[in-house]
């Protein structure tokens, strides 16, 4: 099948922040592993490569692609389906592909907020009101650049994906687990996991690797991490009115944000089986408030000042609603 | 993350649409909505619908067992009338043609649909679409089974007034064993301290004292008086209940209740439960003669002993040693299957309303002060008088609805009231010939009897005002007012305002809950009302049963009554503590939330939410779980499980989200409604 | 005659109070628009913020929760959960571009048919006024996503 007989490996880079390659570069030694059961043909950050060689291989002829990054506009979306073509397994690689992540976070946002944002804020200068221009006729010929969608989209809504390996970034000895696994699988020492099943990661939430004491929960008042003067180190932050997503976030990351004393953010997404991340958190953080009365539970939540950042930070472009309503109605 | 209708396998579906005469298909076209599912509603699975006159009739449950038998089909769904009336029927139907109950689901479409819309086309298009909801929903169907949870045969009864000795009685003389518990030193409730009772006026204690005594001797009841329950475990069949006995420092082991203790202490005290303030008791002290049981109590606030150090007058004459000071509060634990709680109601403290002066016009009486004044065991021997224990009225007034049907205090009837009143006035007839004004805003008088003993008292020459009385004052305006209580009260049916002046003024005041029923309820897992009556399961079809199986309600506990409705009461809940034995087990509903323990990271989120203390944390593997015969299926942990870990039988979240997405399957394609109510 | 918008809404419902008002309403004949699709759930609080979700997902244009009023609830207290999520996920909404006026909880007993049958005209109408909310079907026939790519972004200066 392969050219020296290994098979093939592609990774991708879609809408997303590099993290996921650099931690793939973190697995260390382990790289060394991928060069040796594998021929990297496509990998644009680690070699060169031009899509049409990746167009001019056969269908089905990688084996293994690692796909990260959201899929924000139509170079995105263009080579996901040339890679979905190309490979055999394909996996969302990292939180924006599984579930939209960060740049996600831009679907509450009309493309023109989006703009604005990058080409007119302070960061940038821009006197002469610049926007991107999708088509320009020059002399030459007409250009275009590759369009921007109005709503960033998950991998698999855009083409059918085989694994999902959450997290931003997965941790480096997850993507090393995943790793051997597949070269176990080639030597015949090991089975595929079933379709669609998440990889790299565990099976409960982030407080079954969290070593805090739980208790009980009541929640009279949420604060933010800075605003809590003496931080118990061995008691639960959300006890301790810190909303820490640990509840819901499935684990995989070994617990590292609650363990140095932060909340966790939620990066590794849902649990099995869970049709919506956020609601999961809305439902859980509602059921303990400590208050049957409306204003003081309207004051408690006054703390969470912004509620779908908080619920929908990695999560949003993969909720239920995907986009909010100035991203898709514009 | 496919969309859900795109990754369920195929179950063979039978839809049936009822006409229910004309109920429905008057206002819905049946039969469109039949085709309608069956075209529409092929690729999920439906292969036969059928529209009928009407199903829930022994023909139409034979067409769905004929169907399920000869067509193969795995899953019904019946488009009729709401589930609490047929469910049963049509689940019933299903297990009678092999096919699990609960793989049935019946969409409302009459009291949802042709009973409350008119427009014919848009009410179709809803039918359809609660169809298509009903269809998506049974696809997740899964078979299950009750639950059957075997009744410890002792039944515990939380209050010894008249319904839990009434409840006590029945149960024990079935040959059950009934643990009754009681706060007071006694039973016998508020009916011990009544003289005469409506309408019949026979006397309170001639018809309570021999049942106090059948519940004292009897053989199978065990009486904890002076006791409180402090808590509850378990769960319907299997309760375990802990029982505070009080320290009376007595032994009752040795006590003979010959009243000696009594006799000798030196220590005098207003009682202010039993003589409603109106009399005294000793330290030590026996609450009324016919007490059951008969031992005594040593206050121990009110004690010279435990005040001072010495005295110990009982002690010393104590013919068989009974005295204990060293007697500390004692917990007990029973087993129990059942429980009955019959704890009573407490009497509205009428100082709230000052205009009426109670607490600052010494001749203005509550309803229970009048029940001890009049009777013949009480501190004035049945002799009707005046605050200064001597003077005889010649004039007393009578104020209905105190507390009640006033919404500064109780919206609610208090039921009792108005037969009281009358009872009041008879009795001040009867035994000063004093003049009765009895003031009232309603006379209710329903029931058996009662309408014919207010025909008696207006004949025996009570006076009756129509009108709230604004005010009880002393000030008076005229020389024949001089001296006495002015009633100031609109007479609203002759339309004007009199000043009534009495020597003595009743307010019959309102029935209120415990003061402490919400704790009783959550100690119990039942629910109060708004107004604080503990909550029947159904006011009509379920008055004694409460939602959480295996605990019942009997009496004022429930809301105001009379005697014969909470002895009725009583016996109620005790037939159906009875039936509960007799079956040995019950059947629950397996509407129930599950932990999957490989998912739960033991957060404890869901540890508080339960209400009946279902939901248990194993410390050791650091994870939930959740006793099914505990859990009542609210769902509750199941939407607030953040990890998703909670599952529920019956309305699972692939249950509902299909049923949404069946329910918007239908959009308004149709003509413009010209109705909208 | 003109064509008014006609909302569709989901109603979830409490087996023990407001499924009975909606059953006492239909009972009593007392009329209300045929707007509303009702769910029943065994209490409020089984109410799962994702099922008002789901139902904005599904092309409600609004959704309407009913419990037991407070106090009353069958199972004690859970309708209190049931108010704490509906206001927290009402505020997560609306920065999603929900109209806080889209999602409505209400208070019915068993006993308050007619009062539920109000609130629901009253609904229907408020979620009239404020027009469709059209959240886009995100799936096409394969399960894609498949709204964006006619509304791509073709900028020009």
């Amino acid at each position: 099948m392969s050219t020296n007989g290994k098979p093939k490996f592609a990774m991708y880079w879609a809408a997303s922040c590099g993290g996921c390659e650099i931690a793939v570069l973190n697995t260390g030694e382990k790289i060394l592993d991928v060069d040796a059961n594998f021929e990297v043909v496509f990998w644009p950050v680690a070699m060169d490569a031009k899509y049409k060689d990746v167009e001019a291989m056969p269908d089905g002829s990688i084996l293994l692609t690692l796909f990260n990054g959201g899929i924000r506009n139509q170079e995105n979306e263009e080579i996901a389906h040339l890679l979905r073509r190309k490979s055999q397994i394909l996996v969302a690689f990292g939180s924006c592909a599984c579930e939209g992540c960060i740049p996600g976070l831009a679907n509450l946002s009309s493309t023109e907020q989006i703009f604005k944002a990058v080409y007119d804020s302070v960061t940038s200068e821009n006197a002469q009101n610049y926007r991107p221009q999708f088509h320009t006729t020059m002399p030459e010929g007409d250009i275009h650049i590759p369009k921007f969608y109005p709503v960033l989209r998950t991998l698999d809504q855009v083409v059918d994906v085989d694994y999902y390996l959450p997290g931003c970034p997965p941790e480096s000895h997850q993507i090393a687990a995943v790793i051997d696994l597949v070269i176990q699988v080639l030597n015949g020492q090991a089975s595929l996991p079933l379709k669609g099943a998440v990889i790299g990661a565990g099976q409960s939430t982030v407080c079954d690797d969290c070593p805090r004491q739980r208790n009980v929960k009541t929640i009279k008042a949420f604060r933010r991490i800075h605003e809590v003067e003496e931080l118990d180190p061995e008691l639960c932050l959300l006890e301790q009115g810190i909303p820490c997503n640990g509840p819901a976030t499935r684990n995989g990351c070994g617990a590292l944000c609650p363990k140095a004393g932060a909340q966790c953010i939620g990066c590794y997404g849902p649990a099995n089986g869970v049709v919506d991340y956020g609601a999961r958190l809305i439902s859980a953080f509602a059921s303990v408030i400590d208050s049957n009365d409306p204003e003081e539970i309207e004051q408690i939540l006054d703390q969470i000042p912004d509620p779908a950042g908080q619920f929908y930070r990695f999560n949003l472009a993969g909720s239920l609603l995907r986009a909010g309503k100035p991203a898709w109605k514009q | 993350m496919k969309k859900q209708t795109e990754i369920e396998g195929k179950e063979r579906i039978g839809v049936y649409v009822c006409h229910c005469g004309t109920n429905i298909a008057g206002i819905v076209d049946v039969e469109d909505v039949a085709a309608w599912a069956e075209k529409e509603l092929g690729d999920r699975g439906v292969v036969i619908t059928r529209d009928y006159k009407f199903m829930c009739s022994s023909l139409g449950q034979e067409l769905i067992e004929k169907d399920i038998k000869e067509q193969g089909l795995t899953r019904v769904v019946v488009a009729a009338c709401s589930p609490h009336l047929h469910e049963a029927t049509f689940r019933k139907a299903c297990e009678n043609a092999g096919l699990n109950r609960y793989l049935c689901e019946l969409v409302s479409i009459r009291e949802q649909v042709s009973w409350v819309h008119t427009d014919k086309v848009a009410a179709t298009a809803k039918a359809k679409a609660v169809v298509a909801g009903g269809v998506e929903r049974v696809i997740h169907h899964e078979p299950l089974e009750a639950l059957h949870v075997p009744i410890h045969p002792a039944t515990m009864v939380v209050g010894g007034g008249i319904a839990g000795i009434q409840a006590a009685i029945e149960i024990a003389d079935a040959g059950f064993p009934v643990y009754l518990v009681e706060r007071e030193p006694s039973i016998g409730g508020h009916m011990a301290q009544f003289d005469k009772t409506f309408p019949t006026l026979d006397c309170a204690a001639c018809i309570l004292t021999p049942k106090m005594v059948t519940a004292g001797t009897h053989p199978n009841i065990k009486i904890f008086s002076y006791s409180e329950v402090t808590n509850v475990d378990g769960y319907v069949g299997n309760f375990t209940v802990t029982i505070r006995k009080k320290a009376r420092y007595v032994n009752e082991e040795l006590c003979t209740g010959c009243g000696i203790c009594q006799e000798k202490c030196p220590a005098k005290v207003i009682d202010d439960i039993y003589e409603a303030g109106l009399g005294y008791r000793k330290g030590a002290y026996i609450p009324f003669p016919q007490a059951v049981p008969k031992f005594p109590v040593i206050d121990k606030a009110n004690c010279v002993f435990f005040e001072r150090g010495t005295c110990k007058a009982c002690q010393k004459f104590c013919p068989t040693n009974a005295i204990d000071f060293d007697q500390e509060d004692e917990y007990v634990t029973v087993e129990v299957g059942n429980i009955i709680l019959a704890t009573g109601y407490d009497l509205f403290d009428p100082r709230q309303i000052s205009q009426y002066g109670y607490g600052r016009l010494a001749n203005v009486f509550t309803s229970m002060e009048f029940e001890r004044l009049s009777n013949a065991a009480g501190p004035t021997n049945g002799e009707i008088v005046l605050r200064d224990g001597v003077t005889k009225p010649t004039s007393v007034g009578i104020i209905h609805c105190v507390g009640s049907r006033d919404r500064n205090y109780n919206n609610y009837c208090s039921v009792i009231c108005c037969m009281q009143s009358l009872k009041f006035a008879h009795l001040v007839h009867e035994r000063t010939g004093a003049t009765v004004y009895n003031f009232y805003i309603d006379m209710r008088t329903a029931y058996k009897e009662y309408d014919e003993f207010y025909q008696r008292v207006l004949e025996e020459g009570t006076l009756f005002v129509r009108g709230k009385v604004a005010e009880v004052t002393d000030a008076a305006r005229l020389s024949i007012e001089e001296g006495k209580l002015i009633i100031q009260v609109e007479d609203t049916l002759a339309g004007v305002q009199r000043r009534i002046p009495v020597d003595m003024v009743v307010l019959s005041a309102a029935m209120i809950p415990r003061h402490d029923a919400h704790d009783v309820a959550h100690l119990f897992g039942i629910s109060c009302s708004a107004n604080g009556w503990f909550i029947e399961k159904h006011p009509k079809l379920d008055p004694v049963a409460t939602m959480t199986e295996g605990i019942f309600i009997a009496g004022c506990v429930q809301g105001p009554k009379d005697i014969p409705s909470s002895v009725a009461q009583g016996a109620a809940a005790s037939a159906r503590v009875l039936g509960r034995i007799q079956q040995g087990e019950i059947a629950l509903e397996p509407v129930r939330a599950t932990v999957d323990q490989s998912i739960c990271s033991g957060c404890r989120i869901c540890n508080n939410l339960c209400p009946f203390n279902a939901i248990l944390f194993h410390e050791d593997r650091m994870v939930s779980e959740i006793n099914a015969a505990l859990c009542q299926g609210c769902g509750t942990c199941i939407a607030a499980c953040p990890a998703g870990a909670i599952t529920g039988t019956g309305f699972s979240n692939e249950q509902i989200f299909a049923q949404i997405e069946g329910l918007m399957r239908v959009n308004f394609q149709h003509e413009k409604m010209t109705e909208l109510a | 005659m003109s064509e008014q918008f006609e909302p569709i809404l989901v109603g979830f419902t409490c087996n023990w109070c407001s499924y009975r008002a909606a059953d006492l309403a239909g009972t009593a004949r007392v009329k209300y628009p045929p707007n509303i699709r009702l769910v029943r759930l065994m209490c409020s609080g089984r109410l799962d913020p994702a099922f008002v979700i789901k139902a904005f997902a599904e092309g409600a244009d609004g959704v309407l929760i009913t419990g037991c009023h407070p106090g009353e609830c069958h199972y004690l207290e859970q309708n209190y959960k049931a108010l704490r999520r509906y206001l927290l996920l009402r505020r997560t909404l609306e920065q999603m571009g929900v109209e806080p006026e889209r999602l409505k909880l209400v208070w019915a007993s068993a006993a308050e048919g007619v009062k539920l049958a109000h609130e629901i005209s009253t609904m229907v109408e408020e979620v009239r006024a404020l027009g469709p909310l059209d959240w886009p079907r995100w799936w096409n026939e394969n399960g894609f996503h498949a709204v964006v790519e006619e509304q791509a972004q073709e900028v020009t200066a």
